[in-house]
């Protein structure tokens, strides 16, 4: 199952960005299409983010969690490399652990 | 350069141990890595299967790439017309790749640029992968080091500078809202797909004439004023701008314009 989805990505993925490269004087994309695109794979990336920083199954993650994300989130807010953003996030989190903060 | 390599390592490292974190197999992330080759959709992906949604996770991550079709289109020239480049240059193809490409001015520079950070990127973010994969299963329990918090901190790290974009903005936090209130009462996996709700946000008449390919009366790309916005007051006449006075006459333009509504 795990190899299908695997297969069913890299073949899609390939397809999707094969295809933009031969279609070049084929295919004419609306502006607003264009556009529209980027703005679907945010919306995705910010609920994944969102969901996964603040839910854990069907409730809330605590506390912990959120904290050491806002933190990560405001440290990428003010332009701190990407690896300081995640270990950042990362490190908070276990603190507030390690202080008996769920 | 070394920067974004070192970044895509620590990324590539951090899904090979969210990958594991999700009890996922251990071949799981590096063939992701190799085959698919595109964060976004790896993250998504494992994440709705650990959330038990394969099917969810083929559409999402498609969805996802799709962004893929226009990237393509935008760096084809670059790319080149020899088929071998073509097919290998486009499994290369990511965000940064693309942003970095376009960003050169010359098309030597950007051929140059485009497989540069393409090989690089590919090569740092497999590294990655494979080191994350082995670490996460060095670690015991993942929640104690809080990497749990290290994945959504990463993905917040990767949208916020398309977040700038007022548009994307308001499209992804109200997407991003819609999931987190969805969550308690939908189906795994769905959460996430009904974020796309958020493009709703973007709906009026003159966008959906161009969603159908019809021509628009205005562009998208620079609306006209809000409709709360108050009644327009008449610009106060500014006496006539002689040619000479470029600077001036661009001044009084911006004045009128805003005047305008």
């Amino acid at each position: 199952m795990l190899i299908a989805v695997i297969v069913a990505l890299a073949v899609g993925t390939y397809t999707i960005r094969l295809s933009g490269v031969l279609l070049r004087d084929r295919l004419k994309l609306s502006p607003a299409l264009q556009r529209t695109l980027p703005m679907a794979a945010a919306a995705l990336l910010a609920a994944l983010a969102g969901t996964s920083a603040l839910m854990a199954d069907v409730t809330f993650a605590g506390t912990a969690r959120p904290a050491g994300v806002l933190v990560g989130v405001l440290l990428a807010w003010r332009r701190a490399p990407f690896i300081v953003v995640v270990l950042a996030a990362a490190t908070v989190t276990a603190l507030l652990r390690l202080a008996g903060i769920p | 350069m070394a920067a974004l390599a070192a970044a895509m390592i620590a990324v590539g490292a951090s899904f090979g141990a969210i990958s594991f974190a999700y009890a996922l197999p251990w071949w799981f992330a590096p063939a992701m890595s190799v085959f698919v080759f595109a964060g976004g959709a790896q993250f998504l992906a494992a994440g709705l299967l650990a959330a038990g949604n394969p099917l969810a996770a083929v559409a999402a991550g498609l969805l996802l790439n799709a962004r893929h079709l226009p990237f393509g289109l935008a760096v084809a020239e670059t790319v080149g017309p020899r088929l071998r480049n073509r097919l290998i240059g486009s499994h290369l193809m990511t965000d940064e790749a693309v942003a970095f490409t376009l960003a050169e001015e010359t098309a030597e520079a950007r051929r140059r640029v485009y497989w540069l950070v393409g090989i690089t990127l590919f090569l740092s973010w497999n590294l990655g992968t494979i080191l994350g994969t082995l670490l996460g299963g060095a670690i015991g329990d993942t929640g104690t080091l809080g990497l749990d918090a290290a994945f959504p901190a990463a993905l917040f790290a990767l949208i916020l500078p398309s977040l700038k974009d007022r548009d994307t903005r308001r499209v992804a936090l109200s997407g991003m809202a819609i999931a987190v209130l969805l969550t308690p009462v939908l189906p795994a996996g769905l959460p996430v797909l009904c974020a796309l709700l958020g493009l709703l946000t973007l709906l009026r008449p003159v966008t959906l004439l161009g969603l159908l390919g019809l021509p628009r009366p205005f562009t998208l790309l620079r609306r006209p004023a809000r409709p709360s916005s108050p009644p327009c007051v008449p610009a106060p006449r500014k006496p006539p701008v002689r040619p000479d006075e470029s600077g001036m006459a661009a001044m009084n333009d911006a004045t009128d314009r805003e005047a305008r509504c």
